[in-house]
Parts: C-alpha cells; sequence; structure tokens
C-alpha cells in the first residue's frame, strides 16, 4: 500500500496548487504515472478516492501511463523497461525507489549502469482543471 | 508538471521533534559511526529515535549496527523496522549488498523518493547519516525539511577542518542551524580545531579520541556502547536533550 503515501502527495500537491490559483472547485487532476515505479493503479485510484478533501468532491482523477524509457549514457542505446524481464523481487525493489534500477539493470547493449531515465520514472501532476473563486 | 511527492515532506516530517543530520565536508571522519553511535545513545536514554542513512552510494550504518534481515513494513508508505530500539531506514533494504550507481539528479530523486514515503510517525529525534559532501543530500534536506539542524564531523586533520568551515558557512550563510563541530579521531591534545570552530561562531561540542576498539566493535552495537566513542556520544546526546532546538530564522527557504 505504498500507493497510498503517494497518492496523499498528489493530493497534498494538488490542494496547495488550487489554493494558491484560488480555485473554489477542483473538476479534473491529470497524473502521470511512469511504467518503472510500477505504481498499482486501481490501488492508486481508491487512495485517491478516499483521501480527497471537499474541495476534490467532483474532482476526476485522470490517470495516464507513461513507458519508462532509458537511455545508455556510455554507447547512447535507448530502451523501454519492461516489468516482466526482471526478477519480482527486483521490480518491487524499483517500485519502492525507481532508482534502484541502477542496482540491477544494465544496457542491453554495452552492461553499463549508468543510463538515463528519460520518462516515466514515477508520479507526476500533470495538470489540474477547475473553477476560481469570483473576485471581490 | 510538478512533482507531488515534496508537498507531502512536511507532513512526514510533523511528528518528529528534532532532526539532526550529521555531516561533513570530506568522507572517512567518522560520521557513520557518530550517526549511529548517537542514535543509540538517545534510544539508550530512552527517548524514541530515528536513523536514516542518507548515504546511498555508500551505505555503512547498516554495518556498525549489525541489523540482520529485517525489512520497513508497508502500510500506506512504508515503517521503518525497530532495530537495537532505533526505527532504521536505509536504501540496503532494496539494494541489498549489491552497488548502486547514482549520479547527483538520482540521489536527489532518491532522497525525495524516500522522505515521501517513509512513515516515521513520533519521533524525540531524527539522525540523519549524510554522504560526505556539500552535494546534493545537503541541498536537499535543506530545502526540504524545514527543521533540519546539522551537525558536523571533523577531524583534527586541517584538510578535513578546511572542507568543514567551508560546509559551515554555507549553512550560516543560507541561516540553517547547526547544533556544533565534534572533532573525531583525536590523536593529541591540540586545540586547534576548538579555536577555529570558535571563530566560525559555532559552538565546539565535542573531542572524540581515536579509539582502537570502535573497528572491533562494528555489528556488535553492546561492544559499540563500550567504546570511548559511546561515552561522548553520550555527552553529545544530553547537550541536544537540554539544549533548544534551533529554528531557522528568516532563511530563503522559509
Amino acid at each position: 500500500m505504498h500507493e497510498w503515501a503517494l497518492a496523499e502527495a498528489v493530493i497534498a500537491a494538488a490542494f496547495e496548487i488550487a489554493r494558491k490559483e484560488s480555485l473554489k472547485e477542483v473538476r479534473e487532476v491529470k497524473i502521470k504515472v511512469g511504467e518503472l515505479q510500477q505504481i498499482e493503479l486501481d490501488i492508486l485510484e481508491f487512495a485517491l478516492s478516499q483521501l480527497k478533501p471537499a474541495k476534490f468532491k467532483h474532482t476526476k482523477f485522470s490517470i495516464e501511463v507513461a513507458k519508462a524509457g532509458l537511455k545508455c549514457r556510455v554507447c547512447g542505446y535507448k530502451w523501454v523497461f519492461k516489468k516482466e524481464k526482471i526478477d519480482e523481487n527486483v521490480a518491487e525493489a524499483i517500485h519502492f525507489v525507481p532508482e534502484i534500477a541502477h542496482t540491477y539493470i544494465k544496457c542491453p547493449k554495452c552492461g553499463s549502469p549508468d543510463f538515463e531515465i528519460l520518462e516515466g520514472r514515477g508520479i507526476w501532476l500533470e495538470s489540474i482543471k477547475g473553477v476560481k473563486k469570483e473576485d471581490g | 508538471m510538478v512533482d507531488p511527492r515534496t508537498s507531502i515532506i512536511d507532513e512526514r516530517m510533523r511528528g518528529i521533534d528534532r532532526i539532526i543530520a550529521v555531516s561533513s565536508g570530506k568522507g572517512g571522519v567518522g560520521k557513520s559511526l557518530v550517526a549511529a553511535t548517537l542514535a543509540l545513545t538517545l534510544a539508550k536514554k530512552g527517548f524514541s529515535v530515528g536513523l536514516f542513512d542518507l548515504d546511498f552510494t555508500s551505505p555503512s550504518t547498516h554495518i556498525i549496527l549489525g541489523i540482520g534481515d529485517v525489512q520497513p513494513k508497508e502500510e500506506k508508505g512504508i515503517i521503518p523496522p525497530m532495530v537495537h530500539g532505533i526505527k532504521y531506514m536505509s536504501i540496503i533494504y532494496y539494494s541489498g549488498e549489491h552497488v548502486t550507481p547514482l549520479r547527483g539528479a538520482d540521489v536527489s530523486n532518491a532522497l525525495i523518493e524516500l522522505l515521501s514515503i517513509t512513515r516515521w510517525g513520533t519521533l524525540d529525534f531524527l539522525v540523519i547519516d549524510m554522504p560526505p559532501g556539500i552535494g546534493d543530500a545537503t541541498l536537499d534536506l535543506v530545502r526540504l525539511i524545514r527543521n533540519i539542524e546539522f551537525l558536523i564531523v571533523t577531524t583534527p586533520s586541517q584538510l578535513a577542518f578546511e572542507t568543514v568551515r567551508k560546509l559551515a558557512s554555507l549553512l550560516k550563510e543560507l541561516r540553517i542551524p547547526v547544533v556544533g563541530i565534534v572533532e573525531n579521531m583525536k590523536m593529541n591534545d591540540s586545540k586547534t580545531v576548538q579555536q577555529q570552530t570558535m571563530k566560525l561562531g559555532v559552538e565546539f561540542l565535542e573531542e572524540i579520541p581515536y579509539d582502537s576498539k570502535v573497528e572491533e566493535a562494528i555489528g556488535n552495537t553492546n561492544k559499540l556502547l563500550d567504546t570511548i566513542l559511546a561515552k561522548k556520544a553520550e555527552n553529545i546526546s544530553d547537550l541536544l536533550r537540554y539544549s533548544k532546538p534551533k529554528r531557522r530564522q528568516s532563511s530563503i527557504y522559509m
């Protein structure tokens, strides 16, 4: 249930933005979830629905999944992380701390652990839509 | 695009009374030993204590404490296991004994991840074993943890103290509180470090003589608590418990 902690972070961040932008109601929160972290979407959705404050009563949480693109810094090879290709325990370790990928994953071409996570690492807040408070 | 994780860190730290980052300008000054022993002595005095190893590429407090086969519990985040009376958190739960080669941005990302998902609960003290130097971990902690205080470790060497001077002046400039400087592995009676510390306007907390028994005590907390290092750590823990937490004043990070 580590998704719960991430859902709390999403709500806290969205709440902060809504307050700064004087939104009286939040209609939509777009979240991007990277495949490297292998977040369980149904748990994340459930946690978000349980945690949402009053201002988020009618909020739609749209979750988009992004492929995890990796690029070797030594030979330049680009590849996509596939959970199925790695050991279950390793996948779980990466789930908690995606940077652990550098411990277990090597460039398929040259074997270097020095690769860049181009996209699809973890959780991001893409955008927030809502209704602004009337001035005055 | 916003990283939501940093928004929850305040909430995760809310139940912690004092957060002490044990730091140094250079490696090899005994930071991890001081941090681990300080956490142990505070726990022995009945405080609720956490120890967080933030030296991701070269963690060592798990070896000092001899943590055995423990793992955090997963419950709406992760809850660090209790090890020798300390809530203990380290990247080694995930990396095992394998090497974890990380660049700066990865260190920062892993640090933010662990800060945002670790549920410490209520603690009197959270001791943080920092990586050496003034890099990502230091900059992230001063940015993300409102009530962080630094405890700086040096050796009698001018090479170590010179880097400590830089770390201390940076923290001073950023108005981040420094509880004091500890001089470790002292081999003679020189007061140079003590005098230079005072010139920096920082409190000199304690001098710890070089103790060959410490190396033999690694992995055995009973032996470790029987060293001169532990006696000195006890003095430091008394200074901490009877001093008021230092809070940052009008810092750019507030």
